[in-house]
């Protein structure tokens, strides 16, 4: 009976968590899917967009199955607004992997992130991974209270001599 | 208690199935066959090759047959005129930052003065596209370097931003990167803390075109600067080139630009 019990509660709290997946929530595309499917683009798609910029910038071969740009004629995702989001943005196709993964891209250090003819607006290069310190402020003041969470953020930790 | 060895067939399969792919076509093979679009198709025919994904080198556009170069004659270029290194700017979607003294510069106008004679000539200046580029010869990464036509290019996947080359070039071509860049051309990538320079717009010249400065110094009503194949010795290029004089500069360090100047 008590196993019963045990199974029933799992059950429901599987249940509530499935309202809330833990995995990112990976926009929608437009266009035809990838033949190969999803899961293997997901895992080779690094290996074929560096196989591919290889042929095209010392081979000038521009024919090729994979580059960036090609990714965001699919893979363009709007805000709220319409506006089409950079790298910058949470929201970036890319992105919502890459943070999940916690995998740094640098691809748009020198790409563009977006579809030729959208403006980006401001420099985003350096701002992409930087820290939010308002966000950490608000989790350490969740986790110790104000008056710590100031003091680790202002104080540099003492070395141990 | 007895161990038993595992039986020979069992250790060579688990072998085989940990040894690496022997190359990158029969990766993309096996994959692609897990994947479960192309399965059916190989237990039909077993004996047939799926192409590897991505396009191959035989498609190759950089044909070492060619090798692209520009005549530049200086008596058409006016003084005043720009349109060359305002082209270039918003073909490659290079521009000011407000820093004028590293700001990036794939061409630029120069003036000339004949000491002697007090004779000043205007001409544009960027990569002279050497057979034998110092900035490759120089470059720890290999990121510098020389397509098969003849086209001197930065692969700024490797570049370390070392500026090595930026040394090494006599004709001052090459420019670093030193703000964050973005809104850049999906052809012309550009970052910071990358080397850069003309690109004698190779992506145009892939697809058959010219550069964008031909283009535009022929809108112009110039016509100052002639592309063509430095090796097709029916270019109008190679033509020009038979018929008047010419000079390349620097001729003392031996580079063989692909870059000439006519009434230098």
């Amino acid at each position: 009976m008590i196993r019963l019990a045990l199974i029933l509660v799992l059950g429901l709290a599987g249940a509530a968590f499935a309202q809330e997946s833990l995995l990112p929530d990976i926009p929608a595309a437009t266009g035809e899917p990838h033949a190969e499917g999803n899961a293997y683009w997901r895992k080779n798609h690094m290996d074929l967009l560096r196989h591919d910029r290889d042929l095209t910038m010392r081979f000038g071969n521009r024919e090729i199955g994979a580059s960036l740009k090609a990714c965001f004629d699919c893979h363009a995702v709007q805000d709220d607004d319409g506006q089409v989001v950079t790298i910058e943005s949470e929201k970036h196709f890319c992105r919502t992997c890459h943070d999940y993964a916690a995998v740094k891209v640098d691809c748009f250090s020198c790409h563009r992130s977006t579809p030729e003819g959208i403006d980006e607006g401001e420099f985003h290069s350096q701002t992409q991974g930087a820290p939010d310190s308002g966000a950490l402020a608000a989790f350490l003041n969740g986790l110790v209270g104000p008056a710590d969470a100031q003091s680790m953020m202002t104080q540099p930790v003492e070395a141990s001599q | 208690m007895k161990f038993r060895l595992p039986s020979k067939s069992t250790a060579s399969k688990s072998n085989d199935s940990k040894q690496p792919p022997a190359n990158r076509a029969e990766l993309t093979r096996r994959d692609f066959l897990r994947s479960g679009s192309a399965v059916a198709s190989l237990t039909l025919a077993p004996g047939v090759t799926l192409m590897a994904f991505g396009g191959s080198e035989a498609t190759a556009a950089a044909d070492a047959g060619k090798r692209w170069g520009l005549l530049i004659d200086v008596n058409k270029c006016a003084p005043d005129c720009n349109d060359c290194v305002t082209a270039c700017s918003t073909e490659n979607g290079w521009k000011d930052t407000g820093h004028p003294d590293t700001d990036a510069q794939w061409i630029r106008k120069i003036t000339m003065k004949n000491t002697a004679t007090g004779r000043e000539t205007s001409m544009p200046m960027m990569c002279q596209h050497c057979e034998s580029p110092p900035c490759v010869d120089v470059c720890p990464t290999g990121a510098s370097f020389k397509r098969a036509d003849g086209i001197v290019l930065v692969d700024k996947h490797t570049c370390i931003g070392c500026r090595y080359c930026m040394m090494a070039c006599p004709f001052k071509a090459r420019s670093f990167v030193h703000e964050p860049v973005n809104n850049q051309k999906t052809h012309a990538p550009r970052g910071q803390g990358t080397v850069e320079s003309c690109t004698l717009c190779v992506h145009r010249v892939d697809k058959g075109g010219t550069p964008a400065c031909v283009e535009a110094c022929a809108n112009a009503g110039r016509e100052a600067i002639i592309f063509g194949d430095l090796k097709d010795p029916n270019s109008a290029i190679s033509q020009a080139l038979l018929q008047y004089p010419s000079a390349a500069l620097r001729p003392d360090l031996d580079l063989n630009p692909g870059v000439r100047f006519a009434n230098l």
